[in-house]
Order: C-alpha cells, then structure tokens, then sequence
C-alpha cells in the first residue's frame, strides 16, 4: 500500500488548512521559482520520464503533448486550459483537488503553462461545482495578493495568470475541442481534428488542454523527481492515482493509491469489501461510465491500470472511477442508465450519435422489461457498431461501449429476460 | 428534451448593481473583443439572480457582449443548467439520477419528488415553493445518493434525510449541506484508511459546507455582494500582466449583429452611403493628351487587364501611351479608377508595373501570348 509520505493530495479530504499557509506547511509552492528556472526542456524532459500519462480518461502520455506545443511563438499567444469538466458519470475525484487541495492545481498550472511558453491559463469548471469554484477562486485570490501569479510569478520572472472559467451542465464539454469552443462562448460542440489544439485551439492559438489531476501532480513530481514517480506501478503506467470508488461497497470514498494496484486490495483496504462478501459481486466498470463492464468473477484478480484492463479485461481504466454493482442489481437497468445519459449528452452534431443514441437507449428501454425479440439483441450490438468510430469526438464510441460491454458480459441475463417475459415465468428460476 | 423561451415572460431585465460589477469583472478574464466567452458565467448570474433564464435576460446579455440574441438563446438552450421556465420561489430541486446514484437509491429520491412537489419534473408544487428535476451526474458519486439544492450539494442521502430536507426547506429552516450521514467529504465512511500521519485536526466542516454555512446563500436569490469578484489579475496600472507578456491574442472576428440592428444602423448610415459616392480616395486628374504623340498610339491592350473595349475607354479620356499610365501616382490612379468604374482594376492586375516594363520594350508574360496568340486580331479591324 502507499504510504502517506508518498501520497501527492495530502489534503484530499479537506480535514487541514485549506489556504495558502496549509499549503505551504504541506510543502507545495516550495522552491517554484528554481524550478521554472532549470528550464522549459527540463521540465517536459522530467515529465516525459515520469511516465505520467494524462489522468482524465484517455491516458496520453503528458509530457509528450506538452513537447506539441510550438517552442517559438509565431506572433499568436499559447494557452494552457485545464479540464475540470468533471462529469463522466462515477468520476469525483478533481472535486477533491479543486475544493480541499487548490494550491496543487495552481503551482502546477504555472509550472505546465511556463513550459508551454503559455502566459495564461484558463480552468473550465463544471457549472454544478459552485461551492468548488468559490474554494479555488478564493485559493487564487490569494496566490495572487502574496505575488505567486501575476507578474513575475512566484519570483520566477515568468508574467502568468489563471482565470477561473465555468461551464454550465454539458458532459460534452469535457472534449477537448468543445470545451474550447465553449469557452469562446458558444455551443460545445466538438471541432473537426486536424488542427489540434496545439496548432490552433483557444481563439485560434496553440492550446494544451490536460486534466486537473495530470497538471495537479506536476510539481511534486518535478520536486522528488521522475524516478520516484516512475517506481509507482507497473511498466507504462508509472504514478499515483486518484481512485472515486462508488456503488456497492460498504465505504465508497475518494483515494490516492499507487498505480497497478489489485482491485482486490483496493476494495478491501479503503473501501471495507463489497456488499455481501465478494461472491455477491455482480459486476464493475473500472473506470467511469465510458468503458465496457466486467464480470465480477473476472475483477477479483485484475490489476488496475491503462494496460491491464484494456489487454486482459477489454476495457479501460478511464478516469479511474469504480463503479461496484453487486448481485442485487439490475445490471440490464444501470447499462440503461448509462444510455439515457448519453442520449441526454450527445451534442445533436453528428447523426449517427444524434439519431444512434436514442435508437440505443430505446432498444436498451425494451430489453430492461424483456419485451424484446432475441435477435434485437445482435441488432442492438450492430447499431452500436454502426455508431462506434463515425462521429466527430468520442461521444459515439463511449454510448456504444458500456452497451457492448453488456451484451458480451452479460448476454444470457438479457435473454433470460426476454423469455420469462414471453413464458411468463422465470427462466432458469423455474426448477426450483 | 426540447427547450425554447417560456411561452411567459416578464417585461424586462436588469442586473443588480453588485451583480453589473460582477459581470463586468468576469468580462476582464477575457482577452479584448473576446468577451463573448463571459456568456455562460453571466447567462447563469442572471439565473442566480431571478430563477430561471428570461427573454428580457438573453437579450440583456447579448446587448453587454455584442452578440446576436440568437448567439445567446442557443448557447442558453445548449446548456442544461439554464432553467428555461420559472423554478420554484425555494428551490429547485436536482435530483442525481445517473448509474451510480441510481444504483445507490436515488429513484426512491425522485419518488419522494413526485409525492412532495409535483408528479413530473419542471412543475411548479402547489404552494409554489419548489420544483424538481432528475439531472445527470454531478459528480459526487462516492456520496451517492445525491441532490443539488440552489448551490450546494446534499450528498449520501436517505427518503428519510431527504424528507427531512425538504420539509425544512420549506419551513425556511436553516439547513447543512454536504454528506447527510455524518460523513466529512469523501473518505471512506468508516474511517480514515490513509493520510492519517499528517492529522493536524480538523475544522467542523469540509470546505464546501463550510462555504455554504458561511456565506449563507445556499438557495438565496444572489445579489451580488455575497461573494465578490476581485480582479486581481487586472493590475494597478490597469494591465493584465500575463496578456502583455503574450503576443497580443488575434482579432476577433466581428461579432454579426441581429438583423433588427442591422437594420436600424443602415436605416441611419443612408445619407453618408450617398456621401461615399462622392470622391471618398484623395483624385488628382494626372495630365491626359489630346491625341497620341505623332499619331502613334501603343498598344494598351498589351496590359494584362486591358481590352478592346477598355482601351477606347483610356483613350477617350486622353492616356495613349505606357509612360503615361507608368507614371500615375496613387491620386492619379483614384482618379482613373472613378471614371473606369471597375474599381481597383488598376492596382490588382498591376497595370502601372505591367506599364513600366512595357515602355522600355521589356516583354511581360501576357504581352507576349497576346502577340503570339493574337488574341485581339478579331477586333484589329
């Protein structure tokens, strides 16, 4: 397990002092300045090192999208935007960060933004975070009043500004090029890609999107160095992480844990064990609402992190936010769930993601009542192919996974459904 | 879910002036002529303010940014947050009804709804008081169940906490936001499992509920003094210091306007669209001949741009030879301009340079296709 001396949120649940001083005391904005001043190559090169891969669900390396940014300006102004649209479903972890442990967020925004030639720095909120932005807007009041952003930030010579931008209830603007767009104050509707947002983003000029976690974790790792961060977890998925475990296990929490933990351990160290003991665990999706679920049985034993639950398990770690679903629920109704809300998100730009994921959620509407024919569900599996890869963001693919991951899951559920409610009596259930 | 302007509206809209204030720092995060970008933060102060999003607001909004009304109804009916009807004079209730709330027993939440304000959501209860709507996730999904009430977060919620809550609401009672079974904020229920090394106490509330006990305006109609936007990136000097390190940020497109505007400016703009017929470029009439020196005229149609029918044209008003047009100043070259009326036909196919090279026997591209080919032998007569 990790110890507490490793962990990067020593102050996840808010129980010390939130402001600046607490900060300190906790050993943030220590020795900023000589930090940035080792240089912009030393910073992505240490980032690069670390293996940080981004934390907000699609796990590019960070360094690596750092080094796009154009090392000379062309006359155009570069942005660091950070991503605090937290809203896949199951996902509350940069709540925590942004409400309880702000200072980490805002060194590490000037940091990755001076590495950016960035002089600006805008945080998208999510809207319903209202107490959240009061926190971390009163956390950069006060960097500000002690000299830590503005001009010459922190001392470093580098002129830097954050400003606190909120959005207003669209999971979509967690995309990047529709959070952008949104912030120019218009639809979140995601843009075409190429140019990426490193060649033309933000008003049209290179522009780092990253997640809160990824920027959050950024000074630490520049102070105790890229090999400490590296030792956490396996080969290519080096680091701490933030795990939301949610759903049917006796203490859901928020928890800062090495990468490539077991879930095992997970679950019964922080989290008390599952609702009923492991043999009632039905199912989980390891990492937010996007990625397919896996069977229970298959869970016990998984590893969490990028590679393991994407080679052995076919699904992802995502966002890191565990959803535990034991043997009393209704598996077939909570993909359902899942299918609405995309349908409730989609952005009505691309038509097979328009029109697909209402066609998604009402099949999905007929298999949770068994009112369905058998082959409906090879014709679901097709139209959730049919919108897999056809749209202009990830929107269509993350509606069609969770349904995939069902069908491949839990198939015999499904057709057990449909017949008891065309026999009228309970499939297997009926020997007994 | 269709949304458009409730079929209801009241006359007009106007910010408090803490609330003005309030906007127009919010409009200082942006860079010049991007202050478009401050919609959503003022579209949602004006919900604050009144409820829900009214006509009277939209427009309001649209007029301090610049931009169309339609630019801002649709980034208001985009956006799920902006209540689009009028909301209960307490509260509207925002139940989380996603995978992990629901799975947790948030639809027992909503029943609890549909007994208490009104069987379907955006229904106004019959004292008034509240309305209620299933939202999806809000991110709280360890404290699951959850509700957002006005501005803060009720989380790890039961019917009878829940019950509770709305009943106090109701009676105007002071209520606690935040984790409703004695929980801290996130941590696992039971008990710390880590950072435990570093207890230095702790203070009686997580920093959201401490906020919200503090400032006091859970589901209070803002003002705008309760928690002031300090521009502290605005310098003594008036100087947003991190834009004048930059490059300065390209120019914003300008901002269409709506066609009622568009049409009201012109309306105005008509007597100086008269005046701009008049010489609007600096003429200067360049010296013009009576007929071609000894009677030889060179070929003008050898200038790229140049045709039988123009030529008259330039011979009428007296130019004849390639030193004349080659020495046209840019006074001179207005003066042609006006009375060729092809306007800035001169400079775009370059018949000054083209005239230059001409005149001391140089060949340009096109005078020499124009030999070769013959290309105005038809009209040679």
């Amino acid at each position: 397990m990790l110890k507490d001396q490793d962990r990067i949120f020593t102050n996840l649940y808010g129980m010390h002092e939130r402001n600046l001083a607490g900060a300190k005391a906790r050993g943030h904005w220590d020795g900023t300045a000589g930090l940035i001043q080792k240089g912009r190559d030393w910073v992505i090169q240490t980032m690069k090192d670390s293996g940080l891969r981004g934390r907000g669900g699609a796990g590019f390396p960070t360094g690596l999208k750092w080094s796009f940014m154009p090392k000379e300006s062309d006359g155009r102004p570069a942005y660091l935007v950070i991503n605090a649209d937290e809203s896949e479903p199951g996902t509350c972890k940069d709540r925590e960060i942004m409400r309880h442990d702000p200072h980490t967020l805002i060194e590490g925004a000037l940091i990755a933004s001076f590495a950016m030639n960035a002089h600006t720095c805008y945080i998208y909120l999510r809207g319903e975070y209202i107490r959240e932005r009061e926190a971390l807007q009163a956390a950069i009041d006060e960097c500000y009043d002690k000299g830590l952003l503005g001009k010459n930030a922190a001392g470093s010579g580098w002129d830097f500004d954050v400003f606190l931008h909120h959005g207003a209830g669209a999971y979509i603007c967690g995309e990047e090029t529709a959070l952008i767009e949104s912030l120019e104050g218009k639809k979140g509707m995601p843009r075409m890609k190429p140019p990426f947002p490193a060649g033309a983003g933000l008003y049209g000029c290179p522009t780092t999107v990253n997640n809160v976690e990824s920027i959050a974790v950024v000074p630490t790792i520049l102070r105790r160095g890229a090999d400490w961060f590296a030792s956490f977890g396996r080969q290519n998925n080096a680091g701490t992480k933030l795990f939301a475990i949610s759903g049917h296990v006796n203490n859901p929490c928020v928890v800062e844990e090495a990468m490539s933990i077991g879930f095992e351990e997970l679950i019964e160290k922080h989290c008390g064990g599952i609702r009923g003991g492991w043999d009632n665990l039905l199912a989980v999706i390891p990492g937010g609402s996007s990625v397919p679920c896996v069977r229970g049985e298959n869970m016990r034993d998984a590893i969490m992190d990028f590679d393991y639950l994407r080679g052995e398990l076919g699904s992802g770690l995502g966002t890191a936010a565990v959803i535990v679903m034991d043997k009393q629920t209704d598996i077939i109704k909570a993909i359902w769930r899942l299918s609405k809300f995309y349908k409730h998100e989609s952005c009505g730009q691309c038509t097979p993601c328009r029109e697909g994921t209402g066609w998604m959620m009402r099949v999905m509407d007929r298999l949770v009542k068994g009112e369905a024919e058998l082959e409906e569900i090879d014709m679901l599996w097709d139209v959730t192919k049919q919108v897999e890869g056809h749209t202009i963001c990830a929107l269509g693919d993350a509606a069609a996974w969770p349904i995939q991951g069902l069908i491949k899951n839990f198939r015999e559920e499904i057709e057990d459904r449909i017949k008891a409610q065309k026999t009228g009596r309970m499939g297997a259930m009926a020997a007994e | 879910m269709l949304r458009r302007l409730h079929h209801e509206q009241p006359d007009s809209f106007a910010f408090t002036p803490a609330n003005q204030a309030w906007a127009e720092a919010q409009i200082t995060k942006y860079p010049e002529g991007r202050q478009a970008s401050a919609v959503i933060p003022l579209l949602w102060r004006a919900q604050e303010q009144e409820g829900w999003v009214t006509k009277p607001a939209i427009e309001h909004i649209a007029d301090m940014l610049g931009m169309a009304y339609i630019r801002v109804l649709e980034v208001c009916s985009f956006y799920f947050m902006f209540q689009m009807q009028p909301t209960g004079s307490v509260a509207n209730i925002q139940i989380c009804g996603t995978t992990s709330c629901m799975i947790c027993g948030a639809e027992d939440l909503v029943a609890v709804c549909q007994e208490k304000i009104a069987e379907k959501p955006h229904t106004l209860s019959a004292d008034g008081k509240f309305t209620w709507e299933e939202v999806e996730c809000l991110g709280a999904c360890t404290n699951a169940p959850m509700a957002q009430i006005g501005k803060d977060y009720y989380e790890d919620l039961t019917v009878e906490s829940f019950t509770k809550l709305l009943d106090d609401l109701a009676a105007g009672k002071d209520v606690i936001p935040g984790p409703q079974n004695g929980r801290y904020a996130a941590e696992p229920k039971s008990g710390l499992t880590s950072l435990t090394e570093f207890d230095s106490g702790k203070t009686q509330y997580n920093a959201s509920v401490q906020l919200a006990t503090d400032i006091k305006d859970g589901v209070k109609r803002i003002q705008g003094d309760e928690v002031p936007l300090l521009t502290p990136w605005v310098g003594k000097d008036g100087v947003v210091a991190g834009r004048a390190a930059a490059d300065a940020p390209p120019k914003a497109p300008e901002a269409p306007k709506p066609a009622v505007k568009q049409a009201a400016e012109a309306k105005a703009a008509k007597p100086t669209a008269k005046e701009a017929e008049a010489p609007a470029a600096e003429e200067n009439e360049p010296e013009v001949l009576k007929e071609a020196r000894g009677g030889l005229p060179d070929d003008l149609k050898l200038l790229k741009g140049v045709g039988p029918k123009l030529e008259q044209t330039l011979n009428e008003l007296g130019f004849f030879h390639f030193d004349q047009i080659a020495d046209w100043t840019e006074a001179e070259v207005a003066w042609v301009d006006a009375r060729l009326k092809f306007k800035g036909r001169i400079e775009r196919d370059g018949w000054i340079e083209q005239a230059k090279r001409l005149q001391v026997g140089d060949e340009t591209e096109f005078a020499k296709r124009a030999k070769e080919d013959g290309i105005y032998e038809d009209d040679a007569e």
